[in-house]
């Protein structure tokens, strides 16, 4: 009865099934579980940090918390014997100068990058690239910071001839340098994600190969772009050590690039140690790093909605 | 890192000695001390040269800040804390509810030295002065605002440079250049560490930073101080030590009642010429003067 062999063998099964809980069966079932568990985790870590820093920092929020105060005051006085400020204006318009900056110095060369990457070259010479890339993105940011403290700082100095060289532009340029290769490797599956039949056509109109890049490939490709560019927005408000060397560390609204900031991330670092645990000190710090948590998460949603949103089309 | 590295390797010694001498000989002491991170080199430092006038005694030196030690002994956890500050009213307060009435041995001075650019050309700075530089809404803010011209330093603007809000030096400094009543300005260039005042300043003509006495380098000068009028002081161990210098602070090591015992005995030790010539050769002050080889 040649019929329906499918059939058979699934009636087979079901009539063996118990025979089957060998031991084969069970690795089935307990790797299962560990990939559900090693799947799960992130979500878990990622409720546990936030659930965690918002109970250290709550204590603030609902006694010594004036919104006011903590969003529109630039003067940061923890530990003042006269009275205790906690006004992170100056330390948002640290950071957002210092991220901003960067992504000026980021935006061109991880673009250029990725599209000499993806269009221009091939074979070995993309892998090395690509290799290279990465290589950069493992650097750890306290050597940038020592970068920032060390080459860039003289050379500020000597160059612009202004009193110190730790300041926005050097940490601009350190979080630029930093941001840049993972800005690249996005922006480069971006372009790849282009279909070559796109690219084809506009050279059977006689596009050269600059039009079809120009004209084609990069309004196709502008979502995911776009998102790499919000990625490494997330990357400068999240970092701290490089930012921590490089900026000067001073409470200041910047009027210029040669001014020195200090960054959201870099006060938590330089205060949390020292702090006694429970104080209202303490507490601000932590919600700071709410604030952090709530802006770069903001930040990446909206950059993988953006990317999200091209894979569909 | 390195310090804390030391710690634990200290740490660890002394847990091998104890382990090694667990089986015959009870006698030995340990004493805990833990604190002031600016104390902890010389902490440590005194407990290695302890071991061996008084084999029997070890002593367990952590670091972690002022505040950590004075908790500790509130606790009871250690016999002697180390402070670069006084306790607090409330934290006598909180020891005394808990059974410990601490006892305070001032064991050297710290003098705060004011780090100034070898190419500045300032000899003496009073405390008005730095009070002008440092102090909220001061009015002081470029060189040529004390009659000074710096080399090298563009449009002879003043780099101010200061620690993290919530170190005892910080602290220090504040109390007694701008008094209880008065805030640092915004904008200084917040150091993150002593040394890393020392650092800037040493690399920045513009700057004026200021720093425990032990962190001078060749590269930096060091200002001399008046003080209403006085005479123009030199930060030095001797100034610190005869009280003439005003921006020096007590070191401290609290315990908990008079001590006794082998504690007692440590502290003696520390107080001795020997004990002082330790902390002298860390760059610190000892309580009075002392000759050491």
């Amino acid at each position: 009865m040649p019929a329906n062999p499918a059939r058979q063998t699934t009636e087979v099964l079901s009539n063996t099934d118990f025979d089957h809980r060998d031991l084969d069966w069970y690795i089935d079932r307990g790797v299962q579980i560990l990939v559900f568990l090693g799947g799960i985790s992130a979500i878990v870590f990622i409720l546990g940090i936030f659930i965690f820093i918002t109970k250290e920092g709550l204590g603030f929020i609902l006694e010594d918390f004036s919104f006011r105060e903590f969003l529109f005051s630039p003067t940061w006085r923890p530990t003042s014997e006269l009275k205790e400020t906690y006004g992170i204006l100056a330390l948002v318009a640290g950071t957002a100068s210092v991220t901003g900056l960067a992504m000026l110095v980021a935006i061109p060369f991880s673009l250029g990058t990725a599209i000499f990457i993806a269009e221009f070259v091939d074979g070995k010479t993309r892998e090395y690239l690509k290799v290279t890339v990465e290589l950069l993105a493992a650097i750890p940011s306290v050597v940038w910071g020592f970068i920032g403290l060390s080459i860039m700082n003289p050379l500020i100095i000597d160059v612009f001839d202004v009193p110190v060289g730790l300041n926005v532009l050097n940490a601009g340029i350190i979080l630029g340098l930093m941001a840049a290769p993972i800005m690249t490797s996005i922006a480069e599956d971006a372009l790849k994600a282009v279909p070559d039949r796109y690219r084809e056509a506009a050279e059977a109109m006689g596009a050269t190969h600059w039009q079809v890049i120009y004209k084609v490939v990069l309004p196709a490709a502008k979502n995911g772009l776009l998102g790499a560019v919000l990625l490494g927005v997330g990357r400068g408000f999240g970092e701290t050590m490089a930012v921590l060397m490089a900026t000067g560390h001073s409470i200041n609204i910047p009027t210029s690039v040669f001014d020195s900031v200090r960054a959201l991330t870099a006060t938590i670092a330089a205060e949390l140690g020292e702090t006694a645990v429970g104080s209202p000190h303490y507490q601000a710090l932590f919600t700071i790093g709410v604030f952090l948590f709530v802006i770069t998460f903001c930040i990446n949603l909206t950059a993988d909605l953006i990317v999200r949103g091209i894979r569909k089309e | 890192m390195r310090k804390q590295l030391q710690i634990s390797i200290l740490m660890f010694a002394a847990g091998l000695v104890l382990t090694a001498c667990g089986g015959g000989d009870q006698q030995r002491t340990i004493i805990q001390n833990k604190g002031s991170d600016t104390l902890v080199n010389v902490a440590q430092a005194w407990a290695e040269a302890y071991q061996r006038v008084d084999a029997d005694v070890v002593v367990a030196v952590t670091g972690g800040g002022s505040g950590t030690g004075i908790a500790a002994l509130i606790n009871g956890t250690v016999d002697i804390a180390n402070a670069s500050r006084e306790m607090k009213a409330k934290e006598i307060d909180q020891a005394r509810a808990a059974g410990h009435d601490p006892v305070e041995h001032v064991v050297g001075y710290d003098a705060l030295a004011v780090f100034l650019h070898a190419d500045n050309p300032a000899v003496s700075l009073s405390i008005e002065q730095l009070a002008g530089i440092y102090g909220d809404g001061g009015e002081i803010t470029r060189w040529t605002d004390i009659g000074l011209e710096v080399p090298g330093c563009k449009n002879q603007e003043i780099i101010v440079v200061s620690r993290q809000n919530n170190s005892g030096t910080y602290a220090y400094f504040r109390e007694i250049v701008l008094g209880k009543t008065r805030d640092f300005r915004l904008g200084t260039r917040d150091m993150h560490g002593s040394k890393d005042v020392a650092d800037l300043v040493e690399k920045t003509p513009c700057a004026i930073g200021y720093s425990g006495l032990a962190y001078t380098t060749d590269h930096t000068k060091l200002a001399c101080i008046v003080n209403q009028g006085s005479a123009c002081i030199e930060p030095s161990v001797a100034t610190a030590s005869d009280g003439s210098y005003p921006i020096a602070r007590p070191l401290l090591m609290y315990t908990s009642g008079v001590p006794t015992g082998k504690v007692k005995q440590y502290l003696d030790w520390i107080m001795s010429d020997a004990g002082q010539c330790i902390i002298q050769d860390k760059g610190y002050a000892p309580v009075r003067g002392v000759t050491c080889s």
